[in-house]
């Protein structure tokens, strides 16, 4: 293993290992944090009581949806506007002042738009990681040597061909890039909007649980989330490094 | 037309594979509006069915831009470029194979799926593609590369690859863009006596642009002489060699003979070229 990720994991443990001894001194009382172990044993004994494993999945479930919708609509959206330059123009506004919207301000719409169930949820979760997929998607794509579409041409390959046999494998470690930040935004777009107006999924149970004092759930769920949030990332930050290995760039 | 008049045609004098009418290209300077780059022009040229032609030019005289046209991946702003008989306007016609100057190999592509790039696309059984790709691998010498990534290679070696991804797929007409300029001068030799064999094998028409002169007078059946931009044919010189030849004519008189010729006309080219006052002869 690397130095640095050795020093990694030893921060990591430390300020696990802090946190634990703060609690367990009684600096931080038990109505604020948990000792770190005390959640983690929640979170086997709320997993294996599978109350929640609904909310759970649903939350998941709901999070891949989006993270799907947004990768293929992003991409497939960065690569008409790659073709189309006066267009992307035109958008580039957009793109650039996006994130600076409160997207769930406009929550309550979606939801008169798209009634109370999931839908209003995985859109904003979708809405929320779509730009982001098209703005890195496009970003691999201005980095495609000229020469390599120009061998596409004489290859004479059609618009598809060209996509899927040239231009989308070369900006491959961009997409992957895309993807990871698709992940987290569709993870912050669903569970913030159980947050605010839900009644189920792992943000509205977060949200219930706060206000009822109800740490042994609570914290568990955070930890939960962070878990996967930061597996996902790992697997495609892998993949992507691959990728770039391959290519002698990482 | 009828069949037998095709038949005819065919049989008279040696058939005009690609032609050059009165082509010019012009470029717009992009962010300069209203100023333009004459970079070519204007050329008139014939390719004869299965020749080996050569261009040697001075450094930005228009040899690239040449070869775009040729391949349809671009436009004359005058005059009409025409492969096998039917002008070309921006489309690109099937049977064109081009070697470019830059590195084209896929980096996301072993070795052999690079090669193999252009064979997937033709209606050719598994075992035939097989077969093709590993002649090719033989004969570019990259046998033992053959799962490994261009990133992997050398600039030589990648360059190897694309000739090799190109020939592959026998096109009738070959367009190399300084196809060896990554390589020594050994290899050099050794891949242009490979491009003639499949050139005699296939019998397809070679334009080669090289900076090398002992190249051009070494491969070539005939060597167009480009002007300093905006490049013209200055002059056209036959070599004469016979067609199973290989890079030991090096050794013959008339060699020599030719690259002096060539380097006489080019001189004066080149010094205008890199903005020097032009000698005569
Ligand atoms: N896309 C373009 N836009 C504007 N000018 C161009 C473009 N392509 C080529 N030129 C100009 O046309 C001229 C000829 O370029 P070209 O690449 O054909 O030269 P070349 O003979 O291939 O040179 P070299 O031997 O160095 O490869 C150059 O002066 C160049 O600046
Ligand atoms: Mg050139």
């Amino acid at each position: 293993m690397k130095r640095a990720t050795l020093w990694r994991i030893g921060l990591l443990a430390a300020a696990v290992a802090g946190l634990e001894i703060l609690c367990l001194a009684g600096a931080i009382d038990r109505l604020t944090m948990q000792p770190p172990h005390r959640m983690a044993v929640d979170l086997v004994r709320l997993l294996a009581g599978g109350a929640l494993n609904a909310a759970i999945l649903k939350t998941l479930g709901n999070a891949a949806l989006a993270v799907v919708i947004a990768m293929v609509v992003g991409v497939a959206a960065a690569v008409a506007l790659h073709r189309l330059p006066s267009f992307r123009r035109l958008l580039d506004p957009l793109f650039a002042t996006y994130y600076a919207v409160p997207m769930f301000a406009f929550y309550p719409l979606l939801v008169v738009l798209f009634g109370l169930g999931d839908t209003p949820q995985i859109f904003i979760g979708a809405m929320l990681a779509v730009v982001a997929v098209i703005v890195n998607t496009l970003n691999g794509l201005d980095r495609i040597p000229k020469v390599l579409l120009k061998t596409a041409r004489v290859n004479r390959l059609s618009p598809w061909e060209t996509a899927v046999r040239i231009t989308l494998p070369c900006a491959a470690p961009y997409i992957l890039g895309a993807a990871k930040l698709a992940v987290a935004y569709a993870l912050i777009g669903i569970i913030g909007a159980e947050f605010i107006m839900s009644t189920s999924g792992m943000g509205y149970e977060i949200s219930y649980a706060y206000t009822n004092f109800d740490n042994a759930t609570m914290y568990p769920l955070i930890i939960l989330i962070l878990a996967v949030s930061i597996a996902v990332n790992t697997l495609l930050a892998r993949w992507e490094r691959a990728l770039m290995v391959r290519r002698g760039l990482a | 037309m009828t069949a037998a008049k095709k038949v005819q045609i065919a049989t008279v004098a040696p058939k005009v594979h690609v032609s050059l009418g009165a082509v010019d290209k012009e470029f717009a300077q992009p962010g300069r509006p209203g100023e333009i780059v004459h970079a070519l022009g204007p050329v008139d040229l014939d390719l004869r069915q299965g020749e080996f032609f050569a261009v040697v030019g001075p450094s930005g005289c228009g040899k690239s831009t040449l070869l775009e046209l040729v391949a349809g991946l671009s436009t004359a702003t005058r005059g009409e470029v025409a492969f096998e008989g039917r002008p070309i306007h921006g489309r690109i016609p099937d049977g064109i194979g081009v070697v470019f100057q830059e590195d084209a190999s896929f980096p996301w592509l072993s070795v052999h799926d690079n090669i193999a790039f252009g064979l997937r696309r033709m209606k050719i059984d598994r075992a035939e593609r097989e077969r093709r790709i590993g002649v090719a691998l033989d004969m570019m010498g990259l046998s033992a590369f053959a799962r490994s990534f261009p990133a992997q290679l050398s600039g030589g070696m990648r360059q190897r690859v694309c000739i090799a991804r190109t020939l592959v797929t026998e096109p009738r007409l070959i367009l190399l863009d300084e196809p060896f300029g990554a390589l020594d001068q050994q290899t050099r030799l050794l891949m242009g006596d490979e491009v003639l064999n499949l050139w005699r094998k296939t019998g397809a028409t070679v334009l080669l642009i090289t900076h090398s002169l002992d190249e051009a007078a070494l491969l070539a059946d005939r060597i167009g002489v480009m002007s300093a931009r905006p490049g013209r044919l200055i002059d056209i010189v036959e070599t004469g060699w016979p067609r199973d030849r290989d890079s030991r004519i090096a050794q013959e008189e008339a060699f020599g003979a030719i690259t002096a010729r060539l380097w006489r006309l080019l001189r004066g080219e080149s010094l205008k070229a890199m903005g020097k006052v032009g000698g005569e002869t």
